[in-house]
């Protein structure tokens, strides 16, 4: 039986980048472990020969021309959002200023 | 007008014959649309953008231009885009409040290749957010409700669009299917949906939710609408290489149909079963071989599907940070947080062998139980789902057992095969019955063959529910 903790649900939101409430850990803990309990089934299956799919098209290395055609306009790229500045997207700082110097 | 036609063929006889305008058609269903707003089926309505399609359409039927059906296969063909193509100038949310007011630069290729044909386009559906559920009840605007039953769910994640055709608020609907979201809803809403095979229509331009399943269909009355859409859509666009221009399969005279016993097991439906094992004898008496079939590892699907999905899942929904569009990841609902965490864990450190790299093994035992299957026989006859439409709130507090809900149509996307789902008329309560067939890989035109003999075989007509 896998059970997850808490703390496991936590960590796996921190990777996601979501932030969860102590509500939602309470509700996605035993449902995530329950999914997860229902997967154990799969050891029944001898797969010790077997090649892992990850694709069912059978294409390898698809190539086109790199012609240069239409695409979006500098206007267009940023439509999608109201946070801009000069043209550009405005996003939260990513570094801070030095306190060593 | 006083109803409106059910089907392609029938819309254009009336368009070129004059009985009505394509401005009239827009004027007829958007009424419809507006008397029942109670089913929640459209998210966005586009007046403007129908009303302008069919003034082109008008022109091009008063025009007289020759052989006009055969350059524009969907001349003033009403249709509804699941929430989850990508339309320009038209917003586009995934039925997620993530993309609340996301007005996309560029439509989907489905989208363009549509409109191009011909096609209105008179809004956008409602679906599960992201496309995560078999019921429609993931979205975060409301559930849909089913047609013929307002107590009950229209099925998922394609709820809308399911919705909408069974209702005759649109003529036809584009869905995307990855464990199920077309077949399922559109047996739950007794109309024909197809998931084609994947890397026959481009994705390009529709929100991704799993990239190894995603695969995109349509809806309508009958196994023409369908038809007649896949041959729009299909094929390369340089966007999705995926996709490659592939000869299809053409059926024979006298095909082998593989009846799979894994299908027909303790926890389905008495009367599903029963409607299926009938649909086979109507095969069996217009010349059809039947026989049975075994596709072993059909129980293991669901884990196999609820493993691969969620990981494609979470890497696909990393993108939203609500920097270029959309809002924050504090607006995804329950399900996306549910599936983006399963599927990072599936995927993290410590947990990558033994859940996510079994589940792509044993998703090649799958694959092998098709293949199999499909050097003994053309098609494969199967239920869709195990239940008709379940009620609204039966299994929404439970996620494993509406994971379970896709026990029949999983298998098909983890193989890549196309699949057709059909209705076959009502069970005692009234709710729609039907089957899939399932084929080998570009097989569409044997599977249109056996939807169409099947039509014909039962006198189908199509009908619309009393709203």
């Amino acid at each position: 039986m896998v059970k997850l903790s808490k703390e496991d649900v936590l960590h796996v939101a921190k990777l996601a980048k979501l932030d969860i409430s102590d509500q939602e850990i309470d509700k996605f803990t035993p449902q995530l472990s329950n999914v997860i309990n229902y997967f154990g089934e799969l050891s029944e299956v001898e797969t010790e020969k077997v090649e892992p799919t990850s694709q069912t098209t059978g294409l390898e290395n698809v190539f086109r021309a790199d012609n240069i055609g239409s695409s979006l306009s500098p206007g267009e790229s940023i439509s999608g959002s109201d946070k801009i500045h000069n043209g550009y997207f405005k996003v939260e700082a990513v570094l801070t200023e030095r306190t060593d110097k | 007008m006083k109803n409106i036609p059910l089907t392609i063929k029938g819309t254009q006889k009336g368009l070129l014959e004059k009985e009505y305008s394509a401005v009239e058609l827009v004027d007829s269903y958007l009424q419809r649309i507006d008397n029942n707003k109670d089913l929640n089926a459209y998210i966005t309505v586009c007046d403007e953008d129908a009303y302008k399609k069919a003034k082109e359409a008008n022109k091009l039927v008063e025009s007289g231009e020759e052989n006009l059906i055969e350059k524009y296969p969907l001349l003033g063909v009403t249709v509804a885009h699941k929430d989850l193509f990508l339309t320009k100038g038209i917003r586009t949310t995934a039925g997620s409040k993530v993309l609340e007011s996301y007005i996309p630069s560029y439509s989907a290729t489905v989208v363009e290749r549509m409109e191009k044909a011909g096609a209105v386009i008179l809004g956008k559906t409602n679906c599960d957010a992201w496309a995560h559920g078999a019921s429609g009840e993931n979205s975060d605007f409301g559930p849909a409700l089913n047609p013929w039953n307002k107590n009950m769910v229209p099925g998922g994640s394609s709820s809308g669009s399911a919705a909408s055709v069974a209702a005759g608020l649109s003529l036809v609907s584009t869905g995307t299917d990855t464990g199920g979201s077309i077949r399922q809803p559109a047996n739950f809403c007794g109309i024909v949906g197809l998931k084609p095979t994947y890397g026959s229509v481009s994705r390009y331009g529709v929100v991704a939710m799993a990239s190894s399943l995603d695969s995109m269909g349509s809806f309508g009355k009958s196994v023409n609408e369908v038809e007649t859409i896949f041959n729009v859509v299909r094929g390369e666009d340089g966007f999705d290489s995926t996709v490659k221009n592939t000869e299809l399969m053409k059926p024979k005279s006298r095909m082998k149909i593989g009846i799979p016993k894994e299908y027909f097991v303790d926890g389905v439906d008495e009367e599903i079963s029963r409607k299926v094992m009938e649909a086979s004898k109507v095969f069996e008496k217009a010349g059809m071989e039947l026989t049975e079939i075994s596709l072993p590892h059909t129980k293991y699907a669901i884990s196999v599907y609820y493993i691969v999905q969620p990981a494609e899942v979470s890497s696909n929904l990393g993108r939203y940070d609500g920097i270029r569009y959309g809002n924050s990841r504090e607006s995804f609902g329950a399900e996306a947080k549910r599936r983006i965490m399963l599927g990072t864990y599936v995927l993290s450190a410590g947990y990558y062998d033994a859940y996510y790299l079994k589940a792509q093994k044993v998703r090649s035992r799958l694959i092998e139980d098709f293949d199999n299957a499909f050097t003994k026989v053309d098609a494969i006859l199967a239920p869709v789902s195990p239940t008709p439409a379940f009620k609204l709130g039966e299994k929404s507090g439970d996620p494993l057992k509406m994971y379970l809900a896709d026990i029949f149509t999983a298998p098909a996307n983890l193989a890549g095969i196309p699949g057709l789902a059909m209705p076959a008329g009502f069970n005692k309560e009234n709710l729609p019955l039907g089957f899939q067939l399932l084929g080998p890989r570009f097989s569409e035109p044997v599977l249109f063959a056996l939807g169409k003999l099947y039509e014909e075989e039962t006198n189908y007509d199509p009908i619309l529910p009393k709203l």
